[in-house]
């Protein structure tokens, strides 16, 4: 397990070191927007690998609530972590985006940048929720519930967004002279394989953490001769006690 | 050993008795019209305005039924927590389900109540003319059902938890955003100052029933996880 989340993280490396090469050196700069439209490669990754983490999010906790095993209400959590620091990321690299072309720091009618912006202020109230819970086994349930409710407003919410804009943005990938030129295809494809391996080592980093965090309380606890206590494993035990197994 | 009660029967028995507790007790919708009346007084003040038409009294319409709704939500399970109602839905021989069906058919009880008085009164505060008001009534029962429906699968989640009246809220209002953003569409077209248009008028009827059936679904789906200990 070890070696292996080792074998990622180098993958995940040499994959972003090699999209961001590209980027700088391989991809054409953008006739209008300039050096700036650069972001766009960091930015769309970032997305879509946080969305998709949110789908993965929902399988999860569907698997969890059929199963009653917590090491998928683990990974449910860790998948909706690591994709609401994605969504920061995203929300950021936005506004920064925004800023350079359209003047901006934030237009409401770029429909795909509010849908996220919604969708990041729905799951960021998973942590007040989790919390707020403090039986282990109905906060690993309600958070399960939680997450396929939030999974199944996802496309809802961009639908509802979208046709909500009268006036519709050129989108990238959909340009009227028929899409985008095949170089920039392949350093955007590169980026997002980056981002996803990164989005997976960090999932595979975390729940290794919580593993072994878990682990070591349960030594120590084994070391004082005391039984051990339910509520005694801290924080990572309290979110995933399933992982500690 | 008699059958099980059918799950249509459980949902009428929970319907009727949050019905009879409701007009017994006056807890809910008395409250919400209070509220919502105060509410238009506010945005009266806060918008510096003594007639509304298209975007602004549609948004004000809406965001003042949102907002009552919140205090139903609040309150919907909260007997349940207190009066061993949830131990009792686990303990008898019936779908749990149920419950969720029946607390949603009250809440969509409770708000049209609420309408039938707090439409009256912002025609009376904000409107010049009527006439978008009867188009109007099927986009508001639609996002009545959506309140309905997401209220009753998240309100549970809240009272069960330490933070009762502060998670609901917060989770609903983003969950809300589609509805609301379908309602507003229309709403605003139907309570243009010239009269009603009906510009995409079915497209948003049509995104307001998915949601609905999505959330349906989905709280068909797992309410049960929601009442087992």
């Amino acid at each position: 397990m070890n070696l292996s989340l080792r074998a990622l993280a180098i993958a995940t490396a040499v994959l972003i070191g090699a999209g961001f090469a590209l980027v700088f050196f391989h991809a054409p700069i953008d006739a209008d927007q300039g050096f700036i439209q650069k972001i766009f490669y960091l930015h769309v990754p970032l997305a879509i690998v946080a969305l998709i983490g949110f789908v993965v999010a929902a399988v999860h906790a569907i698997r969890h609530l059929r199963s009653g095993d917590p090491i998928h209400d683990a990974r449910s959590y860790v998948s909706i972590h690591t994709s609401v620091i994605f969504g920061v990321a995203v929300l950021i690299t936005g506004a920064i985006w925004a800023k350079a072309s359209w003047g901006q720091w934030w237009v409401w009618d770029e429909p795909t940048l509010v849908s996220f912006l919604i969708v990041f202020l729905l799951y960021a109230t998973y942590y007040p929720l989790r919390y707020a819970i403090p039986d282990r086994e109905r906060q690993a349930r309600y958070a399960s519930v939680f997450a396929i409710t939030a999974g199944a407003f996802v496309p809802l919410n961009f639908m509802a967004v979208r046709a909500a804009e009268s006036l519709v943005h050129p989108r990238t990938f959909a340009t009227a002279d028929g899409g985008l030129p095949s170089e920039v295809w392949l350093v955007f494809l590169v980026c997002l394989a980056g981002i996803a391996a990164l989005w997976w080592t960090l999932v595979r980093f975390e729940l290794t953490a919580k593993r072994t965090s878990a682990q070591i309380s349960r030594l120590r606890r084994a070391l004082e001769g005391g039984a051990p206590s339910p509520g005694s494993g801290g924080v990572a035990a309290r979110i995933a006690p399933g992982v500690a197994r | 050993m008699t059958a099980p009660p059918s799950t249509r029967s459980v949902v009428a028995t929970i319907l009727a008795k949050d019905l009879r507790v409701e007009l017994r007790t006056l807890q809910s919708v008395p409250s919400m019209v209070l509220f919502s009346t105060t509410i238009y007084v506010i945005f009266r003040f806060g918008l510096d305005r003594t007639r509304l038409d298209g975007a602004l009294a549609a948004g004000v319409l809406l965001v003042t039924i949102l907002f009552a709704a919140l205090l139903a939500i609040n309150r919907l399970f909260v007997a349940e927590r207190e009066q061993g109602g949830f131990e009792a839905i686990r303990l008898a021989p019936v779908d749990g389900t149920a419950l969720f069906f029946a607390k949603a058919g009250a809440l969509l009880v409770y708000l049209l109540a609420l309408e039938l008085v707090a439409l009256p009164v912002f025609w009376l505060f904000f409107l010049d003319g009527g006439s978008g008001l009867l188009p109007l009534l099927p986009v508001l029962v639609l996002l009545d059902l959506a309140l309905a429906v997401t209220g009753a699968l998240i309100s549970p989640i809240a009272t069960n938890s330490t933070a009762r009246d502060l998670i609901g809220p917060l989770i609903l209002l983003p969950l809300l955003v589609p509805p609301m953003i379908a309602a507003s569409a229309a709403g605003q077209r139907l309570l243009e100052a010239g009269g009603p248009s009906y510009d995409r008028y079915g497209t948003w009827l049509g995104v307001l029933g998915l949601y609905d059936l999505i959330f349906l679904l989905v709280g068909w789906a797992v309410f049960d996880y929601l009442i087992e200990d």
